[in-house]
């Protein structure tokens, strides 16, 4: 089953004028078609200003499609009575830190989700310690999330999100804050969360080297999805990142010029191991 | 180095007081600053002196940190004190030049002096062995009764607890700015102090700005997370009395009628 359907899904951000009247639209997200599966882990891609935040405010319901429907877990997004379902079933992180912990201690702060569930105090403390535990904070957990790093305040909001037991998690761009540490830790947790426990992970980004374990990469436009496919896929069509600005991760590209130059490598090639792998075949087979 | 401050004046310890319930101890300092009021009779200052002593040593916390909330009212202090004892009129005592120094003046500036001390000093305790959160959660919970007449108890004290959350936040932001400002030639230390305040407006517009979006970006991760108010909300740390609260509230009964009897039948 999909737990996210987008059919034709577009947004329209108004900017009204002194009189109420609409003086400017601009239309982020535009006529989007998507399938997620559950357990999938799908990275979106995206200049600025392409409409991938808009896309995941709306997953979350935090925006309503201006056109089109949203399914998230079969609910509609635009049903007023099931917001707050939509919300638990798809948590969301930001990408500041420090603007979306609400607790002063990092156990009260993985706790506000539940609590605003109306979830029983003793059933709050395991879903905490669990939540905590699965993204390796639980040592922290009476500290003040001021004296953490940036990277362990993130995994500190990983926690917040999945003590809600959502089924699918809503990740805009986490790590754009975060040194290349912290960003690792990160991806590594978010990706112990998609492997382990199953969870439905939609992590927005620009880093590339963040995209290469999805299961999908959407590359978004100017509000439309203009590719669509397995990391290697797209990876394999440099110019046309190009041309949507994104880069594409330096082994690829190292792997890209070489073929170009002639040698005989296969499009789309992720990793070092496996750009070494394809050259020692070649020096074998010479 | 700024991220280390304190807010309020919280001091850790393991003691009773510390683990008291808050909302014993917002009772209870209210019932003691109520007492201090209720007649005027030394030997009634003696009994709350006797209470206050017996409860800071309980509370661990060494006796200077009390007596910096003093410093602060001194000059106050000094002030009530002074004028009580040369405006109050009655039987003259010593005079100096033109002000008359009489024997109820002194004895009501002893009086006020003493209120006030102990006021101070009741208070402290309360602050120093309670967490700032902690507090306001007492207070959620104390105050829930006021929700009839439409008071917005949880909101007020979310609002408490987030403005806790952002002061370090937003003095490390104000710090940052200042730098950012100071590298590029403005100067926030000389001048007289009018020109020290004008210095402070280029700081406050950023300040103010980014606070506003930390607000909204803030705002947006509550609902994120399913915040719809304070209905239909667990708590994760409920407040539930414990034996040692009820004993506390039975020790401050006991110690509100020996204050009560002793006022009425003090002889001094």
């Amino acid at each position: 089953m999909n737990i996210i359907k987008a059919v034709k899904l577009a947004y329209e951000y108004k900017r009204y004028g002194e009189d109420g009247q609409v003086e400017e639209t601009l239309r982020a997200v535009d006529g989007v078609d998507l399938d997620v599966k559950k357990g999938d882990f799908v990275a979106i891609l995206g200049h600025n200003g392409s409409g991938k935040s808009t896309l995941a405010k709306q997953i979350n319901a935090l925006l309503v499609p201006t056109e089109g429907t949203l399914y998230v877990d079969g609910m509609d997004t635009k049903d007023p009575e099931k917001v707050w379902d939509i919300r638990q079933s798809a948590g969301m992180v930001f990408q500041n830190p420090d603007n979306q912990i609400i607790g002063s201690v990092v156990d009260e702060d993985v706790g506000f989700g539940p609590e605003n569930m109306g979830i029983p105090t003793k059933e709050i403390w395991e879903r905490v310690e669990e939540s905590l535990r699965s993204v390796g904070m639980w040592e922290y957990r009476h500290s003040s999330p001021n004296k953490l790093s940036g990277g362990q305040k993130q995994r500190v909001a990983i926690a917040g999100v999945v003590a809600m037991h959502p089924k699918c998690i809503v990740l805009d761009e986490p790590t754009a804050m975060l040194d290349p540490v912290g960003r690792k830790d990160v991806i590594r947790t978010v990706r112990a969360l998609n492997m382990v426990e199953d969870v439905t992970v939609v992590l927005i980004t620009h880093y590339m080297e963040e995209v290469i374990y999805a299961d999908k990469v959407i590359v978004m436009d100017d509000g439309k999805v203009v590719m669509q496919g397995t990391p290697g896929e797209i990876f394999s069509q440099v110019d046309t990142l190009k041309k949507y600005r994104l880069d594409v991760p330096q082994v690829t590209l190292l792997a890209y010029e070489l073929k170009k130059a002639g040698l005989d490598l296969p499009a789309g090639i992720l990793s070092i191991e496996e750009l070494v792998d394809n050259l020692c075949q070649l020096k074998s087979n010479m | 180095m700024i991220r280390d401050i304190t807010i309020g004046q919280y001091y850790p310890a393991e003691s009773v007081i510390h683990r008291l319930d808050p909302r014993v101890k917002l009772v209870g300092t209210l019932t003691f600053i109520i007492s201090l009021f209720l007649h005027r009779s030394f030997l009634m200052y003696l009994v709350a002196a006797v209470f206050l002593t017996i409860v800071i040593k309980a509370s661990k916390v060494p006796f200077r940190f009390m007596i910096k909330g003093l410093k602060a009212i001194m000059v106050l202090l000094l002030i009530t004190v002074v004028f009580n004892m040369f405006l109050t009129p009655g039987t003259p005592f010593i005079r100096i030049w033109k002000l008359t120094l009489t024997v109820e003046g002194v004895k009501q500036a002893a009086f006020m002096a003493i209120r006030l001390a102990f006021l101070i000093v009741g208070s402290s305790v309360m602050t120093l062995t309670t967490t700032p959160n902690h507090l306001t959660d007492g207070m959620e919970k104390g105050l829930a009764p006021l929700n009839k007449l439409h008071v917005p108890v949880h909101e007020v004290s979310m609002i408490m607890s987030i403005a806790l959350r952002f002061i370090p936040i937003l003095l490390e932001e104000t710090d940052k700015i200042m730098k950012a400002q100071e590298a590029r030639g403005a100067d926030f230390d000389s001048g007289n102090l009018i020109q020290k305040a004008k210095s402070l407006v280029p700081l406050l517009v950023p300040l103010f700005i980014s606070a506003f979006r930390r607000a909204n970006d803030l705002a947006m991760a509550m609902e994120a997370r399913g915040y719809r108010g304070g209905e239909g909300r667990t708590k994760m740390k409920p407040l539930i009395y414990q034996k040692r609260d009820r004993m506390a509230y039975g020790v401050l009964l006991g110690y509100l009628a020996v204050m009560i009897l002793v006022g009425r039948f003090a002889p001094f």
